[in-house]
């Protein structure tokens, strides 16, 4: 009993916290404002999935909690460190416990080099020395995404099908035992028969590592299949967060509710609606004033021009940054 | 198939590799009829792109082409290039799925659509500016005028896609081909574009061809739906009988595969295990066997053919179809 308190008591404290993160870029002289003042939680042994469409800052804040990108201002707090402050060997010890997998399996592995010396290098690089270890803890996570090691470790990488790089790119992702693993689009450049066996083993990594998950990615229904809670960011700012079937079955924001609407259904029965996305994102450079999606808002007037709508509760769990939400 | 606009009857596209030959389209028969849409859908490497490249004669020259293409009573490869060229784009027009490689990136937007309509229809320049502003108006693009002294590159890649839509509805074309319109697109965006082919197509009363891998894209926008697995055509059917009654086990697979909006977050989905078989390296029995849960006996010695399900108009190629009702319930 004292056992399951302690372990609730750990849980609910999360395993990242981003605070009012900020990045931005410098393209020609004038600014990108990708991530903009962005807050949010991961608990331990969660999936957050963080969706949106190219150009939104989802990527980028991916980067940004690794490191990858430097923020201009705000916290990344992982296990109660934060990372921002952190600076050589510290960010490198603490970077073992955070991977990260992409989109392109066949582009993130090294044409010119044998499939076991890629799964393996993380370990060289965090100074396993021990060569039989080595060998060994690549023999296990390749076993463990599915591929066999003996057939595998000596051949390259273009010998392989998307499928199968995305399954190395996880298994190089997971040989250091990570506690967090961002994971960007890891499926879109997959074909649809294999994007669901890429999605099972994610689940089953996920089971067997005990790991918590940032999903990265513009698909809502692959991005539903995985997380226990979903972001929706637009143009640099967080939009919505809630529970993944509390969020889908009734959003607050307008631009969640259009993400909804515009996804292709496979029943020929329900009729496309005609055009409820009106226009285009705005350019991250000069993002519009107050509300980033009022441009393309059903809803927009004045107060959405002035004024930056909050992140506000609008249902236990769900928050949303909207003047005028639908709920 | 007669009085179809176009009917490709017994087309084989072999393509000569190192590795051996790649037979890229397998015996593949298909119609569509005068302003009908056709989906074509199937995972990347099934010849769904090689297919149409065959109906616009745009093969690369090593490739081997046999059997017909009737396209509005002409048979297309014994065309010469000459009369080809005249064809397309005034009768047949394509539209590619990545506008920014499809467009000139040194042309303007202007000069690119002013060629193609003076090329194919006998109008002056300032007529033909006319009609490009007209239709890069009826695509959907704010302030045409302006946009025709823009290069590519100032586009969105939405705008790109519907500039690219615009030059291939210049010349009134009889048949629009779509190769995945959408898929280099953003969500919101790809809702417009299919909207806007949808009513281009309408209007036009033009028959169009949507290739893609998103059985959600034809689902709602296609009259009939081509389902292609290793080069052949596995099932063929209206649009509303395929996904209702759906007899191919690999289109029932790949439908079972997409993740569902509606379906509670972290159900397992039913994948299809193992990948597509080598194009180099036929298999003597159905293409889909060794991945096929109801794969059995002859389905690895003998290959299927296309044969008729309850009505004509529904073919599949499986000897052990889904029977309807049963399997759903089982």
């Amino acid at each position: 009993m004292m056992q399951q308190l302690a372990m609730q008591q750990m849980a609910s404290e999360p395993l990242l916290k981003v605070e009012n993160l900020v990045v931005e870029y410098a393209v020609g002289g004038r600014t990108v404002h990708a991530v903009s003042d962005v807050s949010l939680d991961i608990a331990r042994g969660e999936t957050l999935g963080l969706v949106g469409e190219s150009g939104c800052g989802k990527s980028t804040l991916g980067r940004a909690v690794l490191q990858l990108r430097q923020a201009v201002s705000g916290k990344v707090l992982f296990d109660g460190h934060d990372l921002t402050a952190m600076h050589g060997d510290a960010l490198r010890r603490m970077r073992r416990r955070v991977q990260l997998i992409f989109q392109d399996p066949i582009a993130s592995l090294n044409p010119r080099r044998r499939i076991g010396d890629i799964v393996a290098e993380p370990l060289v690089i965090s100074g396993v020395k021990d060569p039989d270890k080595r060998r060994q803890a690549v023999h296990d996570v390749l076993a463990a995404v599915g591929l066999d090691p003996a057939l595998v470790v000596n051949r390259l990488p273009h010998e392989f099908s998307g499928g199968q790089c995305q399954r190395i790119c996880i298994a190089r992702a997971l040989v250091l035992n990570p506690d967090f693993v961002i994971c960007d689009e890891p499926v879109s450049a997959l074909d649809v028969s294999i994007r669901a066996q890429i999605l099972n083993l994610l689940e089953e990594m996920k089971a067997r590592y005990g790991l918590t998950l940032l999903f990265i990615a513009h698909d809502l229904a692959v991005v539903k299949a995985v997380s226990d809670r979903v972001a929706v960011m637009y143009l640099g700012r967080l939009c919505e967060v809630g529970p993944s079937e509390q969020l889908f079955a009734t959003p607050a924001h307008p631009y969640t509710a259009l993400l909804l609407e515009a996804i292709p259904v496979p029943d020929p029965d329900v009729r496309p609606t005609e055009s409820v996305a009106v226009g285009e994102p705005p350019s991250p450079i000069a993002p519009p004033s107050g509300c980033r999606f009022r441009t393309r808002c059903p809803r927009a007037d004045a107060r959405c021009a002035a004024e930056v709508p909050e992140l506000r509760t609008v249902a236990p769990g769900q928050s949303a940054a909207c003047h005028h939400p639908l709920i | 198939m007669s009085g179809a606009l176009l009917s490709v009857q017994d087309a084989v596209v072999d393509l000569p590799t190192p590795r051996g030959n790649l037979r890229a389209v397998d015996h593949v028969d298909l119609s569509v009829g005068a302003g009908r849409t056709l989906g074509i859908v199937g995972e990347s490497g099934c010849g769904k792109t090689m297919l149409s490249r065959a109906i616009l004669q745009l093969l690369p020259k090593k490739a081997k082409l046999s059997g017909r293409v009737m396209f509005d009573g002409q048979d297309l490869p014994q065309l010469s290039p000459e009369k080809l060229r005249k064809l397309r784009g005034q009768s047949l027009a394509v539209v590619f799925q990545d506008p920014m490689t499809s467009l000139n990136p040194v042309l303007t937007i202007g000069t690119q659509l002013i060629e193609t309509i003076q090329e194919h229809l006998e109008l002056d320049l300032a007529e033909a500016r006319k009609r490009s502003i007209e239709l890069l108006a009826a695509v959907g693009i704010p302030a045409p005028e302006q946009r025709l002294a823009q290069y590519p590159h100032q586009l969105s890649g939405g705008m790109r896609q519907r500039v690219a839509i615009a030059i291939a509805l210049s010349c009134e074309p009889k048949l629009l081909i779509a190769d995945e319109p959408t898929t280099a697109l953003d969500v919101t965006i790809q809702a417009q574009i299919l909207d806007l082919l949808a009513r281009e197509q309408q209007r036009r009363h033009m028959a169009m061809i949507i290739i893609t891998h998103d059985l959600g894209v034809v689902a709602g926008r296609t009259d009939e739906v081509a389902v292609m697995y290793a080069g052949r055509v596995v099932e063929r059917a209206p649009t509303p009988a395929l996904f209702k009654q759906m007899r191919m086990p690999y289109t029932e697979a790949l439908l079972a595969a997409l993740p569902k909006l509606d379906a509670a977050p972290h159900t397992p989905l039913p994948a299809i295990s193992g990948r597509p078989p080598d194009p180099t390296r036929p298999l003597k029995g159905c293409s889909f066997a060794p991945r096929c849960r109801y794969a059995a006996g002859r389905c690895n010695t003998e290959k299927p053919a296309l044969s008729a399900a309850e009505t004509p108009e529904h073919v599949y190629a499986c000897f052990h179809p889904i029977e309807t009702r049963a399997r759903v319930e089982a």
